[in-house]
């Protein structure tokens, strides 16, 4: 098999860090290669690069043999290259079909294009109606959409930037299946993600990258998972342990939880029931965009539900906001870092402030205490591990792994009863995940309630005693993760909540 | 008071003149939201197209010259807005009152020698024989050159967002600059584009004023219609088609309020002329009731755009 | 090419170095408008900028100097506030009208009584006037989600229509026959405002102006709701999450904003106004936007921003006595300072490159 894509020597350095470093390799035609590393790794700036959205210092790409160095991702495209992004590039107020124009270069009048969307969708079993507003699409639909879009074109090479973590695993399947068609039709496909078991499953080279370098490169089916992890992590993790407790008194119960949509495109929460009893954690999972942000502000205070639909060591907090469930030590973390758990122009000591005010003593009759704010700043910094010059830089310059850790700990330090976090660890390092799970466990082990809301499922069964799954705004009855086996989780995520009661 | 003295004829014919100062401008700023950008310098723009277009009329004795220098002048405006809030990514707000408050305070100097002098007038369209028809030919064939330009331009507009390829990127842009960008289009250039195109709408029809409507120059003089225009975009919920509608009801509010002051109404004279504005905050008011979960904004309306990679 | 990179922390140096290029840059661009006047630039700056502080008449207008900066400064120190966190009332010119009115009507309802209670009652009423005219979009908004910014600015022209009915019919002055305008408040005793230190320009809005501006300073640096002010401007998500309930933030910065505002109005129209007339407005609510910008929407520097456009006003009606510079100049030249103002805010959120460095 001949070479399709051949990177030289590519390098790209933003102020502060090197994202690529003198990295090569080269994608065979039809071939279907792994680009693997973690957050942070150069994988997207990479991808960018090769689809002319970012200029590359030094270095030089090939396709086809011919010099290629797409200016902007026109000339990309004309070349015959396609992506579907991580964060999807689609416009929620506009239909399928317009979308679909959107990422082509000429694309046909709308009668015509609508028909090519149903004929190639269908072909790839992957149905899709062009009228549809894609505001009102689900995440795996969307992602339909991007790929529909780039299958359009006639793609020689097709990006895709890590496209099952918005996914079941029946979708999954599903989009394996279209790509292993593709690539038996001749496209290649660059495949970037960092779980591995996908990547044994369905690529036949892979290229690992750490730090902007190439670090190697290796047949993934010939490889196992535990070698590929250590060659991108670069160390041996160690996995978190469970403190093991039984369960005690319940501390929080969520009963007929049901909220509209915030917006036109928002989701709803229907009817959503849950108990947590202390010193247990409760994984949640779903694909995004089903709820989870919902139920987090349900339960944060940000959004008030009807009276009685959320009990809090008894007491009814349905009607109480954030300040004063935080009080009675109802914590929680939300998933977006920057811009809702914490603000980013503001100092860490502000943002320490920002949920720490009432159980850190900081208040005296309205006025705050920046002292006390600054020590608690300080505490976290120092017991998380935070890599920060110190606690009067803003939010914003720390990395996302750092922010991460210093929200989480933000929370933990304040002795919560119960606390709600989402997505813990998404893009964060992979240990700084492993300490960010390791204290959610030991909050636990001391006696307070965990719910971990994530989309990340190996996550999940690892640190949570028990599992429920959200769909459309709906949470299914939660079943003891020791029980739980890959494709019923699948099953859960589809929605297909009754399964016991099917089979009983 | 006598209400007979208003004649329906005239009050329609005259309807359509008031409305369309406001109508050009609130197109334009539709454009201009459409590609996601607030732009709140619309009463700035129009003051200076009012003047500019009013002195180039009086130098040149022309009135075309007028309006072409006035859309000129409204965009050079535009630009300096685009300028600060695209590339220095200045605040859209705060950088649209300065523009207002930049264009009041320019516009009167130099407009300091022309005040009192009358501009020529710019001659109605003669469509023959239709502008003899009654009723229907005085409304509707009777009319300046510009009020079926702005006419057309409604049309214009409607079709290039509804069925152009520029168009639909130009929405895209509203709606998610991010995405856009990550497809490869100027996010930046599209803005700066729409926000020319603003500037000209509104300096047009700050010079229909000061040329037509009025037409004489006074310091400002446009009195808020620039804000006005900013009010109807909301209330036609970002639709070339509803901005007609909605200008046309303002042009309507003013000139029947004129009218009845004229009459000799026994509401105090004050209070008809705050109707305009208080129907504003009205019709403000009545749309939010409708729209509580908003929905018709362009999504990334007013967000600054950085390209960091 | 001009490309800019975020900086990782806001820089302090330019945070407040900005304001200095900004007028630095707004003097190199009036100088080359007063030439293109066909003045000559040095003279005019000097004019307005130096005869006022410190020349051989500064005695004479340093007076004046404290009687426009007082009612700048203390309707900038409440605009400041709702701008921080993202509520733009920009009709603060409407709410020193309807102050003022509120405030004389009050005042003249007792007319010719000599009580010691009345300018106090006036006071009281001029808040109360400026504070109810800013709550209609403030409720507006809470309640509807109405944008503020259109509703408060629909009502200047309301209130400026409110102004000509009170100066022409209900508050005009029943022994003046024929004039428009209401009864002259400063040279009645119970309603004056005078000046407190001959010869300085103070007067009692001048003490209300330092009052606000110490007010407004300890509430956005040690209060909690300054706090939170803060955090609804900069990020809104986040400060919900925090329990901000967004409807009391509108609600008291509106409240706030309008109660300085109409307070302003008071203080002028019973001071260096004195009366309820046709031309009352003059503008300070406008000017104060650029004043609290200016400032940084800081409450200290809003004091200096204030004096900084005072000087201007003066200033310019010096140079109109003198060269016959033309008073909308000096409004063109205050719409510039703003524009460079915000052009050169960029230079503490990023770094400004020129060109293709070595590294793009």
């Amino acid at each position: 098999m001949t070479a399709l894509l051949e990177l030289e020597g590519l390098t790209k350095a933003y102020p502060g860090v090197v994202a690529n470093d003198d990295v090569s390799f080269a994608v065979t035609r039809g071939g279907v290669h792994a680009l693997l590393g973690e957050n942070g790794a150069g994988k997207s700036t990479l991808v960018k690069t090769i689809y002319g959205l970012v200029k590359p210092d030094r270095g030089r790409m090939r396709l086809d043999g011919q010099p290629f160095a797409p200016a902007e991702p026109r000339e990309a495209r004309a070349a015959g290259v396609a992506m579907v992004f991580q964060h999807f590039s689609l416009f929620d107020a506009l239909s399928v079909a317009e979308n679909v124009a959107l990422g082509m270069e000429t694309p046909p009048p709308m009668r015509d294009l609508a028909r090519r969307i149903r004929a190639v969708s269908e072909e790839y079993g992957l149905p899709l109606d062009p009228g549809r507003l894609v505001g009102d699409l689900s995440a795996g639909e969307r992602q339909r959409v991007e790929i529909v879009r780039c299958l359009l074109q006639e793609p020689r090479l097709l990006i895709m930037d890590e496209p099952t973590s918005v996914l079941t695993p029946q979708e999954v399947e599903i989009l394996f299946a279209t790509l292993r068609q593709l690539s038996a039709e001749g496209t290649s496909i660059l495949y970037i993600s960092h779980k591995l078991e996908e990547i044994r499953t369905l690529c036949d080279a892979a290229t690992i990258l750490r730090g902007g370098r190439v670090v190697g490169g290796c047949d993934p089916r010939e490889a196992s998972v535990a070698e590929l992890a250590e060659r991108m992590v670069g160390a041996k993790l160690t996995a978190p342990k469970s403190g093991g407790g039984a369960p005690g008194e319940t501390l929080l119960r969520v009963e007929g939880l049901s909220l509209p949509p915030v917006s036109q495109f928002g989701t709803p929460l229907r009817e959503v029931a849950l108990e947590l009893r202390a010193g247990e954690v409760l994984g949640i999972g779903g694909v995004a965009g089903n709820g989870q942000d919902e139920l987090l502000a349900a339960l944060s205070g940000e959004r008030l539900s009807a009276a009685g639909s959320v009990t809090f060591e008894g007491h009814d907090v349905s009607r109480l906001g954030p300040v004063a469930r935080r009080r009675a030590g109802l914590l929680t973390a939300p998933e977006e870092r920057l811009g809702h758990a914490a603000a980013p122009d503001m100092t860490l000591t502000e943002n320490a402030a920002l949920t720490g005010g009432a159980r850190k003593g900081m208040l005296r009759r309205g006025f705050l205490d920046w002292g006390l704010a600054r020590t608690f700043a300080d505490e976290v910094i120092a017991r998380f591990d935070v890599r920060t010059p110190g606690a009067e830089v803003a939010a914003r310059s720390l990395s996302g792994g750092n922010l991460q850790k210093f929200v989480i700990g933000r929370e933990v330090l304040q002795d919560p009863r119960v606390l709600v976090v989402n997505q813990p660890t998404w893009g964060v390092d992979a240990a700084a995940a492993s300490a960010i799970r390791q204290a959610l466990l030991d909050l636990a082990a001391g006696g307070a309630g965990v719910i971990v809301i994530s989309q990340d499922l190996d996550e999940l069964l690892e640190i949570s005693d028990r599992f429920a799954a959200l769909n459309a705004g709906r949470l299914g009855t939660s079943v003891p993760t020791a029980d739980l086996t890959m494709e019923r989780i699948g099953l859960m995520l589809g929605g297909a909540h009754d399964m016991e009661a099917a089979h009983a | 008071m006598d209400l007979s003295a208003i004649s329906p004829t005239l009050l329609v014919a005259s309807l359509m003149v008031a409305a369309t100062p406001i109508l050009l401008a609130a197109l334009g700023e539709m454009v201009v939201e459409k590609a996601g950008v607030l732009n709140l310098g619309v009463e700035g723009m129009m003051i200076m197209g009012a003047v500019t277009g009013f002195v180039a009329a009086i130098e040149s004795g022309s009135p075309w010259a007028g309006f072409l220098a006035a859309a000129i002048g409204g965009a050079a405006m535009a630009l300096l807005f685009g300028f600060l809030t695209q590339v220095l990514l200045s605040n859209q707000v705060a950088t649209g009152l300065a523009l207002t408050l930049f264009g009041l305070g320019l516009s009167a100097l130099i407009g300091q020698g022309y005040v009192g002098i009358k501009a020529n007038s710019l001659g109605r369209v003669d469509l023959g024989a239709l502008s003899d028809l009654p009723f229907v030919g005085r409304v509707l064939f009777g009319h300046d050159p510009i009020v079926y330009l702005s006419l057309l331009l409604v049309a214009g507009v409607w079709a290039f967002l509804r069925f152009t390829r520029a168009g639909l990127i130009l929405r895209a842009v509203g709606e998610s600059h991010n995405a856009a960008h990550a497809l490869g289009y100027h996010v930046r250039r599209v803005r700066m584009t729409a926000i020319a195109f603003g500037g000209a709408c509104a300096g047009l029809g700050g010079a229909y004023l000061s040329l037509v409507r009025v037409p004489q120059w006074t310091e400002g003089m446009t009195a808020g219609a620039g804000w006005i225009a900013l009010a109807i975009v909301v209330f036609a919920s970002w639709r070339a088609e509803r901005v007609l509608v909605g200008a046309y009801l303002f042009g309507g509010i003013t000139v029947l309020q004129l009218n009845l002051q004229t009459a000799g109404a026994r509401v105090p004279v004050e209070l008809l002329s705050a109707a305009p504005y208080l129907v504003t905050i009205l019709v403000l008011v009545l749309i939010s009731i409708r729209a509580r979960r908003g929905g018709a904004a362009p999504a990334d309306l007013a967000r600054p755009f950085h390209a960091s990679t | 090419m001009i490309r800019l990179e975020r900086r990782p922390t806001p820089s302090r140096v330019w945070g407040a170095a900005s304001p200095l290029l900004a007028v630095a840059l707004t003097m190199v661009s009036g100088g080359l408008m007063f030439a293109a006047l066909g003045q000559d630039p040095l003279e005019a700056l000097r004019t307005i900028f130096w005869d006022p502080v410190l020349g051989e008449f500064a005695w004479y207008f340093r007076a004046q100097l404290l009687v426009k900066a007082a009612p700048l400064i203390l309707i900038a120190a409440g605009l400041a506030i709702g701008f921080r966190a993202g509520i733009w009332n920009i009709g603060a010119e409407g709410q020193y009208i309807v102050g003022a009115i509120a405030g004389a009507a009050a005042g003249l309802a007792f007319y010719p009584s000599e009580s010691a209670l009345i300018f106090p009652l006036m006071v009281v009423c001029g808040a109360l006037g400026g504070f109810l005219w800013a709550m209609i979009p403030a409720v507006l908004k809470v309640t509807l989600g109405t944008n503020e910014i259109l509703v408060s600015l629909m009502l200047v022209y309301v209130a400026d229509n409110l102004l000509a009915s009170a100066a022409v019919g209900w508050l005009r002055n029943p022994d003046a026959v024929g004039f428009p305008g209401s009864r002259n408040l400063s040279q009645w005793e119970a309603s004056a405002n005078p000046e407190l230190i001959a010869g300085t320009g103070m007067h009692w809005g001048v003490v209300a102006a330092l009052i606000a501006v110490i007010f407004a300073h300890v509430l956005m640096t040690r209060h909690l709701m300054g706090f939170h002010i803060r955090l609804a401007g900069q990020a809104p998500r986040a400060a919900r999450f925090a329990g901000v309930a967004p409807a009391r933030l509108v609600l008291f910065c509106l409240g706030l904003s309008g109660l300085l505002a109409g307070l302003a109005g008071l203080f002028e129209v019973t001071g260096p106004a004195g009366q309820v007339s046709i031309d009352f407005a003059s503008g300070y609510g406008f000017t104060a936007i650029i004043v609290a910008f200016l400032g940084r929407l800081n409450p200290l520097g809003i004091v200096a921003a204030g004096l900084l456009m005072a000087v201007t006003y003066v200033g310019g009606d010096n140079a109109a006595a003198n060269l016959g510079i033309p008073g909308a100049a000096i409004s063109a030249f205050q719409g510039m300072l703003l524009f460079f103002l915000l052009a050169v805010d960029v230079l503490s959120n990023f770094r400004v490159r020129v060109g293709r460095g070595a590294l793009a």
